[in-house]
């Protein structure tokens, strides 16, 4: 591991002044992500500014029945949050799919937003990866991918510096992006708001950038508007615990006399994005709530993958959870459910 | 043996128990050298074959509270006659990817790990051969394999027999490369004392270490001590040098105080061995009545370029069933591969894995009962060797099995259950474990107030030995377990061998059981039954095998039952609950023993559905090498296992009547997990693991 | 770069300088030579260094040590009082729920947490209903609950009855 300075900050203002000033610096949340990169020489900071005490660790109500959850609150704190449970169980269900209870207890809501993937060719500093070292090739494209993206990946070749397959690791990000949480940010111009979907990006031509973050923002707080429907997630991995998403799906669905009225849907382990699902989303509203119309519309967002040579399991995988969880969904009524 | 029946068998706690849950019992990083620790880390090759081209240690040199930095420039040179990859920074050549090319030795961890990163390698390298195939050309046959079994064993006409065969299966299973991953790291630490070293290490019997330590240092025996009394875990990756022992011991000596080597979970993928990956073809032929006629049994698995390691893997098919044309055979490609080696039933368990299917996949193309069609093939004698079994109990096995279980009535036909999204299956195969005892060295002495002190190199690598052992000494002392002082993990201690093979009862527990009868006949002759006031001391001897092992064919069994759910539309498996009954003769300590069971069957259910290491071809190495991505099951992913023996005992096997139960227990596992796999979904996974990507590719989904 | 900070371990406090890269896990072992946690991987994905700090389990390989301030650290050894054992530690001894025992003292502490987590109503991912009040040890929920403590030795099958009979002592179990 590089040597660093640690730093801790008076408030999240002066946090962002002193990583403004360390071009090669670091927030540092719970460090289960950070820390662990340092180690393996992927993260090389040469400052840590410790914000984990420093943005809220509070989960406060918002007018309209939402919550703005402060970016320090640990993620098991959030997952045992009692509104979270009642109002938003997609969310407290999908950060309980992750990691493991130790460290759901150390990690942040802000950390687990930002952290980085898990591909293997990202984690070895002595293999090819363009998101680690630019340009130096994607080593998963025709190697060991078959936990990687079926969607919007770059695919340029191997040693086309645009090139990466990889999916965003976390799970409680998937449940955000189906919640329409909205990530707010203060940076050195000041403080802004990001609707949570143009947060994460795909690799496009820069694999290097998980997020349209700029170096130096804070991520002090997160806005989950009201839902009013029920929620949930659903999450396969290779073993029964604490492993990463193969395929996960975040849902919410409001059926009102058989009919869908609304829907939120979003895919997890399938993009370099928590993937939101809005052409299946498109599809289902105003369609009567069966399996038929809920596999057409997943149908409908899965044309679009581009499966690789070991992961195209992932495409029927999707689309059988998908479905399966929109029925268990259907099978409860809205309206008894939210009186 | 009136006093055997006090304290064997009965289910005593753990006497290292209170310390290790509170966790102060001492592994080897935990020991205390009596001085501060040096700590060293290591630059591994990038490439699996080539020659170091440019080495620059000099900016990690220059970093404040670097010692030493060793490379194959500056390295002590080791004595002659060190195997495998033991001979650590002695040559520029590289064999395999994670070969250690540089050490560096620091005050703190911290700045040995980022020195690390300063040292610049090249490499003239050639593109890596890691590919396992049968279809090589380059593939030979092992003069012999591990454990002195022959390489081939062909009976009869295999292939006449075959064709004529009313039933038959052909089919190959694959097995990938595993790695033992105990939760403590290998850890050496070395201090020297003028010429003579003692090292704390995690291994598996320090009696095998000090051999090496002798070889590469150029020392007496009397002048290398290593100690190892508490070991997290080993599974055989800690049962032989590796190059961090002798790295620990060269560095201190270079830098003149302890130096401590802990690998990080990462080399664990490079610098301790691995279980090759196997490819199978097994081809049986039946009568109607599921009688076979002929078993071929084919197995094509690597070793390293640099040292042979044949693993036995078609052992247990050679005394497993009856039939008169029988074969099997071995063959290894040469890789630039890190040398493999004994992981948990090495052969056994991916033989098994093969031999287990296709079992029952016979027993399906028969429309029989896999439970009856194995009862069927079951030999009078072992057919091979042509010899008595000293005590064989299979079939009893299979049968209580049956019955605990809830087999009985089972519908033969896959696919047809569901509860809910899960598909459900049921599943049975056998086990089977051969039963060895080696030669071990223990000296008990007593003094004048009747306390015994036993004396013997074995080792607890979470066996229970440390508590079966005192139980078998007080019974055979005619004593209690508090008047026993047991002293095992030190090579200063009377010779023994490793843990390893399930032999270590059977050997150290003789071993005690005859020295203790002599120290009593002494004591009956010459001092009329008392301890004298100044005391006792015998030294005693198993000299090796058992007089019958030439005469009588030994092994332990089992089988397994497993129930397996598929969800349905994700692939995803769970083993809610097993049952498995074993024929190991005499349990030593039920509470133990039980544990020990429990666990190989567990780590079956492991290897059956997420152990794999997964190379890449292009860059020749494991690319998920660690806990994160090597998934071992969860607890999670254990389910209610019913574990039970058989009331037996093997007097032909030892004195004690056991039969080792270390390895048994994941013998069989995952081919039982498969078979009910099968019985859920009618899908036929032959190539482990069994992962949820599988379900869609078996049904042509993906 | 050097730091000096003080650690409270089970109960004692202990002044010492670390380096900015050292973790918690590290001070505790190398520094400190309290070597009741394990380290098993360094990176999270194992459990053997879990402690607890100021109550609430955490992997001590992934904590900066210099991030502790004044939290206190329990260990496994600092679970026992007056070198009385736990609960836990004599329910793990009775259930034979260790082999090696490498991996042990993590599960404790993994244990005493989720003793305290179902306490409080935490739910877990097998929860059925995440909004319930209460929340009840079943086997399955410590399964999943001590997921993120591996065993090499595979002694899960031994760990859920040791856990559970605390948890029905506790009432967070019938
Ligand atoms: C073994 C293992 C298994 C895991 N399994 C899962 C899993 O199944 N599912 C899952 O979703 N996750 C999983 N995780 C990941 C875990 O959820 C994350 O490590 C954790 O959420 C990160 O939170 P943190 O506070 O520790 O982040 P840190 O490690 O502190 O930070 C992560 C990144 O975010 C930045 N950062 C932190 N806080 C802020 C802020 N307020 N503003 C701006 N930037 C910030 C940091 O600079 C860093 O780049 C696993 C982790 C491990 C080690
Ligand atoms: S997929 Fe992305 S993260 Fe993985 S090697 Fe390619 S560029 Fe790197
Ligand atoms: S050592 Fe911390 S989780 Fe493995
Ligand atoms: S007891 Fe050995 S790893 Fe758990």
């Amino acid at each position: 591991m590089r040597e660093f300075r640690y730093e801790r900050a008076a408030d999240p203002a002066a946090a962002v002044a002193l990583l403004a000033a360390a071009p090669d610096g670091a927030f540092l949340g719970g460090g289960t992500n950070l820390v662990d990169l340092m180690k393996l020489g992927v993260a090389t900071p040469d400052v840590l500014v410790d914000v984990r005490e420093l943005t809220s660790r509070e989960v406060a109500d918002l007018p309209d029945g939402g919550l703005r959850i402060g970016a320090g609150v640990p993620n098991a704190d959030l997952a045992a949050d009692r509104r979270v449970r009642e109002r938003f169980p997609v969310l407290a269900q999908a950060l309980l799919a992750g990691a493991s209870g130790q460290l759901r207890n150390r990690a942040t809501t802000g950390g687990n937003l930002l952290q980085r993937t898990r591909c293997g060719y990202f984690t070895d500093v002595t293999k090819p990866c363009n998101k680690r070292s630019p340009g130096s090739g994607c080593g998963a494209l025709e190697g060991v991918h078959r936990n990687h993206a079926i969607l919007g990946q770059t695919i340029a070749g191997s040693d086309d510096p645009a090139t990466c397959v990889t999916t965003h690791p976390s799970d409680m990000a998937v449940a955000m992006v189906a919640l329409d949480a909205v990530v707010r940010v203060l940076g050195p111009d000041g403080e802004r708001e990001i609707p949570i979907a143009e947060l994460h990006r795909l690799p496009g031509s820069d694999p290097s950038r998980d997020t349209t973050l700029r170096h130096g923002e804070l991520v002090t707080a997160i806005d989950v508007p009201a839902l009013g429907m029920p929620s949930r997630y659903r999450k396969v991995r290779d073993r029964a615990s604490f492993a990463f998403a193969l395929v996960s799906v975040a849902a919410a669905l409001d059926v009102r006399d058989g009919v869908v009225r609304d829907v939120r849907l979003a895919l997890g382990g399938v993009a370099h994005k928590p993937w939101r699902a809005s052409a299946a989303e498109y599809v289902l509203r105003g369609m009567p709530a069966t399996e038929a119309s809920f596999a057409a519309a997943v149908e409908s967002e899965l044309e679009a993958a581009t499966p690789l040579r070991d992961n195209a399991f992932k495409v029927p995988m999707a689309r059988n959870v998908v479905v399966r969880t929109l029925l268990d969904l259907a099978g409860r009524d809205t309206e008894r459910e939210l009186a | 043996m009136t006093t055997m029946d006090r304290l064997v068998g009965a289910g005593v706690d753990r006497i290292d128990g209170p310390a290790k849950v509170r966790g102060t019992a001492p592994y080897a990083y935990e020991q205390d050298p009596g001085e501060p620790i040096a700590h060293l880390a290591v630059v591994q090759s990038t490439v699996n074959r080539g020659r170091i081209s440019r080495l620059d240690p000099s900016r990690a040199e220059a970093l404040p509270g670097v010692l030493a930095v060793l490379t194959p420039a500056n390295a002590p040179r080791l004595g002659k006659g060190l195997a495998s990859d033991l001979p650590v920074l002695q040559s520029l050549d590289v064999h395999y990817q994670g070969q250690v090319v540089a050490a560096v030795v620091a005050e703190t961890s911290e700045i040995a790990k980022a020195a690390v990163g300063a040292i610049a390698v090249g490499y003239d390298a050639e593109p890596p051969d890691v590919a396992l195939s049968p279809d090589r050309e380059d593939l030979y046959a092992p003069e012999k394999l591990m454990a002195g079994f022959a390489t081939d064993s062909i009976i009869g006409d295999v292939d006449g027999a075959l064709a004529a065969a009313v039933v038959s299966i052909d089919a190959t299973y694959e097995t990938p490369t595993q790695h033992h991953n105990p939760i403590e790291m290998h850890t050496s630490m070395a201090r020297w004392d003028g010429d003579s070293l003692t090292l704390w290490d995690a291994d598996q019997g320090p009696h095998n270490i000090v051999n090496d330590l002798v070889t590469g240092f150029g020392l007496d025996a009397g002048q290398v001590r290593v100690i190892s009394p508490y070991v997290g875990g080993a599974f055989g990756s800690k049962a032989f040098t590796h190059p961090n022992q002798m790295l620990a011991a060269m560095a201190a000596r270079v830098v003149g105080r302890t130096v401590v080597y802990e690998l990080t979970r990462q080399q664990m993928f490079s610098l301790v061995g691995h279980r090759t990956p196997t490819i199978q073809r097994l081809r049986l032929g039946a009568d109607p009545e599921g009688r076979l006629t002929a078993i071929s049994h084919e197995v094509v698995e690597h070793t390293a370029r640099i040292a042979e390691f044949a693993e036995q893997t078609a052992t247990p098919t050679r005394v497993l069933y009856a039939a008169p044309h029988r074969r099997t055979t071995h063959r290894l490609a040469r890789l630039d591969v890190p040398p493999p080696t004994i992981m948990r039933a090495p052969g056994e368990t991916p033989g098994m894995f093969a031999l287990e299917s296709a079992m029952d996949e016979l027993a399906v193309v028969l429309g029989l009962d896999p439970v009856e069609l194995r009862i069927r093939n079951e030999p009078e004698r072992d057919p091979e060797r042509d010899l008595p079994w000293s005590t064989r109990n299979l079939v009893e096995c299979l049968r209580t099995g049956a019955e605990r279980f809830g087999w009985a009535g089972r519908d033969l036909r896959p696919g047809v259950r569901t509860e809910g999204r899960w598909l459900v299956g049921t599943g049975v195969a056998s086990a089977t474990y051969p039963t060895r005892r080696r030669k071990a060295q223990c000296r008990i002495s007593v003094d004048g107030a009747g306390r015994y002190v036993v004396e013997i190199d074995g080792s607890d690598i979470g066996t229970g030995a440390w508590t079966a052992l005192t139980q078998i000494a007080a019974d055979a002392l005619g004593t209690d377990m508090a008047s026993v002082e047991l002293r095992i993990g030190d090579s200063r201690l009377p010779f023994a061998g490793g843990a390893g093979g399930s032999t270590g009862l059977a050997s150290w527990g003789t071993a005690i059981v005859f020295t203790a009868r002599d120290l009593r006949k002494q004591l009956d002759e010459q001092h009329g039954g008392q301890p004298p006031a100044g005391g006792l001391s015998v030294d005693g001897e198993l000299p090796g095998e058992s007089p019958h092992a030439k005469t009588h064919s030994m092994h332990a069994y089992g089988a397994h039952f497993v129930e397996v759910r598929v969800d349905r539309d994700s692939g995803e498996v769970r083993v809610p609950r097993a049952t498995s009954v074993y024929d190991a003769g005499t349990i030593v300590n039920a509470k133990t023993a039980r544990s020990q069971l429990l666990g190989g069957f567990s780590m079956g259910v492991s290897m059956a559905l997420h152990e794999g290491s997964v190379t890449d071809e292009r860059y020749g190495h494991y690319v998920n090498h660690d806990l994160a991505e090597y998934h071992v099951a969860t607890n999670a992913d254990i389910g209610e296992i019913d574990i039970s023996w058989l009331d037996v005992d093997d007097q032909l096997a030892n004195p004690i009547g056991l039969k080792g139960i270390g390895e048994i227990g994941i013998t069989g596992a995952a081919a039982a997990v498969a078979n009910a796999y099968w019985h859920a979904t009618r899908l036929r996974i032959r190539d482990l693991p069994i992962t949820p990507d599988k379900y869609f590719r078996e049904l042509g989904e993906s | 770069m050097d730091s000096q900070i003080t650690l409270r371990v089970d109960g004692a406090a202990h002044p010492l300088a670390v380096d900015t890269r050292t973790t918690l896990l590290d001070a505790l072992r190398e520094r400190l030579r309290i070597t009741s946690p394990k380290k098993g991987c360094d990176h999270g994905q194992c459990g053997a260094c879990t402690v607890l700090l100021d109550g609430r389990r955490v992997n001590s390989c992934l904590v900066l040590a210099v991030t502790v301030g004044d939290a206190e650290v329990t260990t496994s050894d600092g679970l026992a009082v007056d070198d009385v054992p736990h609960a836990l530690h004599r329910s793990f001894v009775e259930h034979d729920a260790f082999q090696c025992g490498y991996c042990t003292p993590g599960q404790v502490c993994s244990a005493a947490g989720i003793l305290a987590e179902a306490r409080a109503g935490w739910p877990s991912a097998v929860t059925p209903d995440v909004a319930a009040d209460t929340v009840e040890l079943t086997d399955d929920e410590i399964r999943e609950r001590m997921s993120g403590n591996l065993c090499r030795c595979a002694a899960y099958a031994n760990i859920v009855p040791a856990v559970a009979d605390v948890a029905r002592a506790e009432g967070v179990r019938r």
